[in-house]
């Protein structure tokens, strides 16, 4: 089996799925591993009568609720709530980086939290309300935070950003009158390789002073 | 990652007929932050995972005559919006925002930070506790171990205790409760923490088919209480030396003492020795010292972390000061 399992999900028929996409151009020509790990099922006794059902390891159905639509999926308890959103609903805002839950590339927001999606089962996120940078910005008009990080240049290749935007966001929805060594703590679990701190914190203050007398959900 | 079986039970007993006998078998899930970085390289290959998260009654803080209950899957940021936690165990406080990601803290809980796996590098590539070459020879010592153990090191393990919690829990006396399917049973947080002196035993005193329920920190009874991390970085990192210290006074004079390091053995290092240089004195620049010299005085450091000595010093006179309210 292929040690490589983020993109062996793309065969799976997705809904909502529009049109042709580098997945499932890949999973359609069966490339990416797409073979199904099978472990014998019953391997493991319980011990008692009082156990929960074991779900797995093939595919099980995962209702996960982004940006206020329920998506049904049929996948493995393995995949990550990062893999679901790229690989199976081509929301590939959230970034797949160091996929340790260390740079914050794939933070998106569950239960009113951020979270590192790659470090979360999606089977996890299942009944929480998951926002992620797709959501942002419903009528097209750009949401605070990400006015104020075009506002402050505050991204130079812009591969960590959407994880920065969602970061902040969920930083300023809890501090709306946030102090800059607040600012600096609060998005600490957040790296940027080409260094636009600066700018990242400076939009975090703004956003902030945006946003007041009101949450931009 | 190698594919598993998942199982979510809404009770604790429901949880324990999931787990298996054996070590390796299945895993428990809370956060997920240390587990899945492990299943994702291959040093924990669960055949089922078993999830708390339904379990309501492992989220509950409570408190009770013998002190505060604190449920095993309480995430830290929750922990860290308790008022009696934040009015009562301000080292508990200063440890748990040590924990320096908001995403950690608010996926991460109590029972994760005790139960997460160390940091060892040669542990996190496959090679083991106590990592050995093909022909038997302790890997650590003549290899990278900036960040190992500088105390307790004589034995196999090498690497250190990874809890930022457990130095701040072992200073207030506090306790693990431990389920099984034969009950439940109470250990001191102290003596959870093993250093494992062969390749089947674990770093924490937990079998296989066992689960972390939670903690009981006793009542704080006014002690003076800190912890200090000395940090590479103040963002997402573990630190390189913490201490936490509790300090019972009879007026300006220290009656009893707890000095608890962290980051710099197996296991949480509770120091006997800066206890006693501590007991009698009031607390300042030059006890303080004397205490810390104390604490470090049986350190042991490997060929690359002798720095690690003076940044423990370091911890332990500056918690030792941030509780006296002299920092």
């Amino acid at each position: 089996m292929s040690k490589i399992d983020s993109d062996s999900h793309g065969k799976n028929k997705q809904p909502g799925k529009k049109g042709f996409s580098r997945r499932s151009f890949l999973g359609g020509l069966g490339i990416g591993g797409g073979a199904v790990a099978t472990l014998p099922t019953g391997l493991l006794v319980e011990s008692q009568a009082a156990a929960a059902p074991a779900m797995g390891p093939g595919p099980i159905p995962v209702a996960l609720r982004i940006n206020g639509k329920v998506h049904n999926l049929n996948i493995e308890p393995r995949v990550t709530l990062l893999d679901a959103l790229r690989n199976h609903l081509d929301m590939t805002g959230a970034k797949k980086v160091c996929d340790r839950a260390t740079c914050g590339a794939c933070t998106v927001i569950v239960a009113g939290r951020p979270v590192y999606s790659c470090s979360m089962l999606a089977v996890e996120a299942q009944g929480k309300d998951i926002q992620t940078i797709e959501g942002l910005a419903p009528s097209g008009k750009l949401h605070p935070v990400s006015a104020a990080f075009v506002e402050n240049d505050a991204q130079q290749c812009g591969f960590c950003t959407p994880g920065f935007v969602m970061a902040v966001k969920a930083f300023v929805d809890r501090h709306p009158n946030p102090t800059m060594d607040q600012v600096k703590k609060g998005l600490g679990g957040n790296l940027c390789r080409c260094g636009t701190y600066i700018g990242v914190r400076q939009a975090a203050l703004d956003a902030a002073r945006q946003m007041k007398g009101g949450k931009n959900a | 990652m190698q594919a598993f079986e998942y199982s979510k039970p809404t009770t604790t007993k429901e949880a324990l007929g999931m787990l298996g006998a054996q070590w390796g078998e299945t895993d428990i899930l809370a956060g997920g932050t240390d587990l899945l970085s492990l299943m994702k390289d291959y040093v924990h290959t669960p055949k089922r995972v078993v999830s708390l998260s339904g379990i309501k009654e492992l989220k509950l803080i409570k408190s009770a005559a013998d002190g505060l209950h604190i449920g095993a899957m309480v995430t830290i940021e929750e922990l860290l919006e308790n008022a009696q936690v934040r009015k009562e165990y301000a080292s508990l406080v200063q440890a748990a925002r040590g924990i320096s990601s908001p995403q950690i803290r608010a996926m991460g809980t109590v029972g994760g930070d005790l139960c997460q796996r160390p940091r060892c590098w040669y542990f996190r590539k496959g090679f083991g506790l106590l990592p050995r070459d093909s022909r038997g020879r302790d890997l650590v010592p003549n290899g990278e171990n900036r960040y190992h153990a500088i105390l307790g090191n004589s034995g196999p393990a090498k690497f250190v205790s990874a809890s930022s919690l457990a130095p701040a829990l072992v200073a207030l006396g506090a306790k693990v409760t431990i389920a099984s399917a034969s009950g439940n049973r109470t250990v001191d947080v102290e003596k959870f923490f093993m250093a494992p002196t062969d390749a089947s035993t674990r770093e924490v005193d937990l079998k296989p088919n066992e689960i972390l329920t939670g903690i009981v920190v006793p009542v704080a009874g006014g002690a003076k209480q800190a912890t200090y991390e000395v940090r590479q970085k103040e963002a997402l990192d573990w630190p390189l030396a913490t201490a936490s210290v509790a300090l019972k006074m009879s007026g300006s004079t220290v009656q009893s003492a707890k000095v608890v390091l962290g980051h710099v053995a197996p296991t949480p290092w509770n120091s006997a020795e800066a206890a006693q240089a501590l007991a009698g004195k009031a607390i300042n620049e030059s006890t303080a010292k004397v205490a810390a010299d104390a604490a470090l005085a049986r350190a042991t450091p490997l060929s690359q972390n002798a720095y690690k000595v003076q940044l423990a010093k370091v911890a332990v006179k500056r918690a030792l000061l941030a509780a006296a309210g002299k920092a």
